[in-house]
């Protein structure tokens, strides 16, 4: 066995273990609720706050302060890549590689690039959008402490949790849970990591 | 609120997507349960129908195997026809792949709300149509197992590279795109789906597997945030690309010179076609699903109505398209295309062609009546016809124009073998069978989308409710 591997110490580094906490965490049961919640919540200073849900909920992210996705620039770059490997492959395989006078047609040009360019354009930026979304959340992931709240299975039916990370400066479990309850929360624990 | 929902004048203007006002819970209950059943426990009507149906897959698995063992010979292709039944099947395939596209691209770029109940079975019904069509010409090269030379692939068996001047090519490229891209955009919706049924199975190996597949999904607001941000992404590049493959399909014809195929209205016309043929096709297979598997509550007449206008505006392009044909082949002034569409409509094929107004434009037109639009009967013949229309259409245009071109001792005529036939049948075989394990083993209806239809359906009632006091 590698003595590297150590678990104590993977565990460390990925914030997980009983004497680590991951955060205070609440239910709500409607989407509205949550936003409320999760602005007044904003309003007293937290600032490293998540929200569970199980649909997109309209309105989170500016009351959560979620930055706006920047998929989308990830997604250009590989848009950019698609035009550029059609053409260039094109171009190498028929006007270089394997010069071949058909129908008196010249060995490379623009127009009948099109077709493949626009293809291979939409192909790589698909791949790029797809794999974006695993990419930027951090997944695939085995196991997260979120999971560990009573309700987390319910997230992704008809619950709705916010959550104070343990990360954000302000933290302090006791007062978070004063807090969560206060904005009407149900279910508010103290979740370890 | 539910008094509200009831308002008899509101349901009037603008009934609600998700009748019956359920809960968030009831929802994913109701999609849930068709999944969690014991599979045991599946009723018995539905092992009836896939064993089946999947005999009908059996036949087609022999066909090609017949097919391969032979040579293409068995086919009926031969001069003057050599592009006949496995073109027209092809371009029948990926023609109904279209609305699946359509759906869940053009409509949401459209923000069309309605969407949401049917856009992941007519995803994943593209998802097999295409499958069907890749064998066809697949098994038209007569060495199936070279297909990798249709690729740039460098190789040392072949050494020469593929002419990128053909359309031929660009259909290659067009088709592995499409059914790639339409594969991520399929799975991408699934994945908050599969996240619920990972929170909602008690199985511990249901759990590892749908937990694996979901990649970890929780729900957050971050993720969230990238997962709609990537979803418009699809959606977007979607849309021109559902142009492009029929279009670049048509290109295969429009490109030669045989008259008949000949024209540069093509791409639109065969888009029109195919979003016309895709859209009588998911018809046919929600309404079955709608009906076994209890889902009038989420899939409405009100969706099924607007299908069915798309249908009609979609037909009425078709049939002007036809129109436009003939009007173009008479003011050309040119001899053979002249004659081709004389022959086409009154020569030796002028039953398919028949079929095939009577099926596109003329029948469709029955939906200008909204008693017509809204009744289940008419609707299931209607889209069955229309489908029928839709092959016809493309055989009429493969085989008429190749049987008579120019000189008239290169006539011929062409005649399917039993292999043709059993091996279409094989694919419709294919095509029902994926659809039904679909059915059973994946949600059927876009859980996390409906949720979102629901909020926002509930927050628009609850201001109407605020309005009318």
């Amino acid at each position: 066995m590698n003595p590297k591997f150590d678990v104590d110490q993977i565990k460390d580094k990925l914030g997980l273990g009983p004497d680590k906490i991951y955060g205070v965490m609440g239910e709500f049961s409607e989407p509205e609720e949550l936003v409320e919640a999760g602005r007044k919540i904003r309003e007293m200073g937290y600032t490293k706050l998540d929200a569970m849900s199980p649909f997109p909920v309209h309105g989170i992210d500016e009351a959560i302060g979620v930055p706006p996705s920047k998929l989308g620039w990830m997604v250009i770059w590989f848009t950019v890549l698609g035009i550029l490997t059609a053409q260039i492959l094109i171009w190498y395989v028929g006007a270089i590689d394997y010069p071949l006078v058909i129908g008196g047609k010249p060995l490379f040009d623009f127009s009948y690039t099109i077709p493949i360019t626009f293809e291979l354009a939409v192909l790589f930026s698909a791949f790029a959008s797809f794999f974006g979304i695993f990419i930027f959340n951090g997944l695939p992931r085995l196991y997260h402490p979120s999971s560990k709240h009573p309700s987390a299975y319910r997230a992704s039916d008809d619950r709705f949790l916010l959550v104070i990370e343990a990360a954000d400066p302000k933290f302090d479990a006791g007062k978070c849970v004063e807090h969560l309850r206060s904005v009407g929360a149900d279910v508010v624990e103290v979740v370890e990591g | 609120m539910s008094a509200v929902l009831q308002d008899p004048q509101l349901m009037e203007v603008n009934p609600p997507l998700v009748a019956g006002d359920p809960g968030y819970h009831d929802l994913s209950q109701k999609i849930c349960q068709i999944v969690e059943g014991d599979v045991l426990k599946t009723p018995r009507k539905y092992w009836i129908t896939l064993s089946v149906i999947g005999s009908i897959t059996v036949l087609l698995v022999c066909m090609l195997t017949f097919l391969v063992w032979n040579g293409i010979g068995v086919w009926g292709n031969n001069k003057p026809v050599g592009w006949a039944w496995d073109i027209t099947n092809f371009v029948f395939w990926i023609g109904i792949g279209h609305a699946g596209t359509l759906i869940s691209a053009i409509l949401f770029l459209f923000r069309q709300k309605w969407r949401t109940s049917i856009n992941r079975s007519a995803e994943a019904m593209t998802l097999f149509a295409v499958m069907c069509a890749g064998i066809f010409p697949l098994f038209h090269t007569g060495r199936p197992w070279r297909a990798y030379w249709l690729f740039p692939i460098p190789n040392t068996d072949l050494n020469i590279w593929q002419n990128f001047r053909s359309p031929l090519i660009w259909d290659v490229f067009a088709v592995s795109t499409y059914f790639t891209v339409s594969l991520l955009f399929w799975f991408t919706g699934l994945v908050p789906d599969l996240a619920t049924l990972r929170d909602r199975t008690a199985s511990r190996l249901k759990q590892w597997i749908y937990g694996l597949l979901c990649m970890g999904w929780r729900g957050s607001a971050r993720h969230w945030s990238n997962y709609e941000k990537a979803y418009l992404i699809l959606a977007a590049i979607s849309t021109p690309l559902v142009l492009s493959v029929h279009s670049i399909v048509s290109f295969d014809f429009a490109t030669s010179v045989i008259p008949g195929w000949h024209t540069t209205i093509f791409p639109p016309y065969f888009v029109a076609g195919a979003i016309f043929s895709g859209f009588a096709c998911v018809m046919t297979l929600l309404l079955i699903a709608r009906w076994t598997l209890n889902l009038q509550e989420l899939i409405t007449i009100k969706h099924l109505e607007n299908m069915n206008k798309i249908i009609l505006v979609t037909g009425s392009i078709v049939g002007y398209a036809y129109g436009c044909e003939f009007f173009i082949a008479w003011y050309s002034g040119n001899t053979f295309e002249r004659f081709t569409f004389l022959n086409r409509a009154f020569g030796p094929y002028w039953w398919a062609a028949w079929t095939m107004y009577t099926c596109n434009v003329f029948i469709p037109q029955l939906y200008w009546f909204k008693k017509l639009r809204r009744n289940l009967w008419v609707m299931f013949v209607i889209s069955i016809t229309t489908n029928i229309g839709m092959w016809f259409e493309r055989f009429v245009i493969i085989a008429t124009s190749l049987t008579r071109d120019f000189l008239p001792s290169a006539w011929g005529e062409f005649h399917p073998t039993w292999v043709d036939m059993c091996t279409f049948a094989g694919t419709i075989g294919l095509f029902l069978t994926l659809f039904l394990v679909f059915a059973r083993f994946l949600p059927m209806i876009a859980i996390s989308e409906v949720k979102g239809v629901l909020a926002v359906q509930k927050h628009q009632f609850k201001g109407q409710e605020v309005i009318a006091k």
